[in-house]
């Protein structure tokens, strides 16, 4: 393939050199470029991608919520961006632990809104500034976060379901 | 039996001059028989029973109510293809006109309640069918979201097995529930019978 992403794409220098000190890793796997930053850096980081001339990152794909639970933090919220001018992608990650907020990205990107929602309903991961977090699958008085590792796949016995696990 | 006079359970049409039993009270008034008698003579006629049977298998309006892709089956089952209407069969777009709830696709506990509620609102007689493995017992789905089962929610009459089943097992099904109610016994009189 002639268009391989190499170390000094304009996706790694660019971030780096404007972000060096938030970057904690950075890795490129079959030509995507996944930067791990700073939490705090989110909203700055996701500006400067969305607005800065060689980036252009004006589509947020999806943001994606991982629990990794025997590690602290326990868990990572994905951002998938793609540049429609551009056709280039980055990945962003960002890692969360259990009683932390998050800062919501709803206000560079308003795809963000119901994505952040879906990630606070199934990990209960809670987003700052967002517009109306609330839960957008599951029944508005459910009780958990059903994709938290220490969910029971089966769920909770209840009138439903027979085959669930006993509530502790 | 005096005491309740005529009128109580009886309808006078004042344009003809028909008189219509409303009651069974209204009937056991005007022959002078008791409930039971009249009961049972209602009971053993079995051409009433007939009758009343086939008028009921003959016109099962089912309503137009899909959760899931067995709903596709559904829907092409009612279509020119398959043609439920040559049955009787025809899609009705409200409960309150219906005789089948199909419950066509996975039944999560989101929606669990407004087929409950969807279901106390059809008026009775009322059937419901199971179309597909996950409302027949949740399928594939032993999940944390997902009813086991439509009988968990609402009374089951007909399960179709098939993931999703062909718009043929639907028609069989409902050939099947035709079979039932074939055999039911339609009196609204047993009702009387079993409260004594």
């Amino acid at each position: 393939m002639s268009d391989t992403i190499q170390q000094d794409s304009v996706l790694i220098r660019k971030v780096k050199d404007k972000f060096g000190q938030s970057v904690i890793d950075t890795a490129v796997f079959r030509d995507e470029v996944t930067h791990v930053i700073k939490k705090e850096s989110l909203l700055h980081v996701s500006r400067f991608l969305r607005d800065n001339p060689e980036m252009q990152f004006n589509f947020l794909v999806d943001v994606v919520g991982v629990d990794y639970l025997p590690q602290r933090p326990r868990f990572e919220v994905v951002y998938h961006l793609y540049s429609i001018p551009k056709k280039h992608r980055l990945r962003l990650k960002i890692k969360v632990d259990e009683n932390e907020n998050c800062p919501s990205v709803t206000s560079v990107w308003k795809s963000a809104d119901w994505a952040e929602r879906e990630v606070f309903d199934m990990f209960g991961i809670v987003f700052d500034n967002h517009p109306s977090l609330k839960r957008i699958y599951m029944p508005e008085d459910w009780d958990g976060f059903p994709l938290r590792k220490d969910y029971p796949l089966r769920g909770y016995k209840d009138q439903y379901n027979p085959y669930g696990e006993e509530k502790p | 039996m005096g005491k309740r006079g005529i009128g109580m359970g009886i309808v006078k049409n004042p344009l003809e001059n028909v008189v219509q039993f409303t009651t069974l009270d209204a009937i056991v008034d005007l022959t002078g028989r008791t409930a039971a008698n009249v009961t049972r003579a209602v009971k053993a006629d079995r051409i009433i029973n007939e009758v009343v049977n086939w008028g009921r298998r003959s016109a099962l309006w089912p309503m137009t109510f899909g959760l899931a892709c067995c709903a596709i089956e559904m829907i092409a089952a009612g279509c020119s293809r398959y043609d439920t209407d040559r049955f009787g069969i025809i899609f009705r777009p409200s409960p309150r006109q219906s005789d089948v709830i199909i419950i066509a696709g996975t039944m999560t506990k989101k929606i669990a309640p407004a087929v409950k509620r969807l279901y106390d609102q059809m008026a009775e007689p009322r059937w419901v069918i199971a179309l597909g493995g996950c409302a027949s017992s949740g399928g594939p789905f032993n999940t944390y979201s997902v009813v086991q089962g439509t009988d968990l929610v609402i009374p089951v009459d007909v399960y179709i097995p098939g993931c999703p089943p062909r718009p043929d097992a639907l028609l069989y099904g409902f050939m099947q529930l035709q079979e039932k109610i074939r055999r039911e016994m339609p009196s609204i009189w047993a009702k009387y019978e079993v409260k004594g």
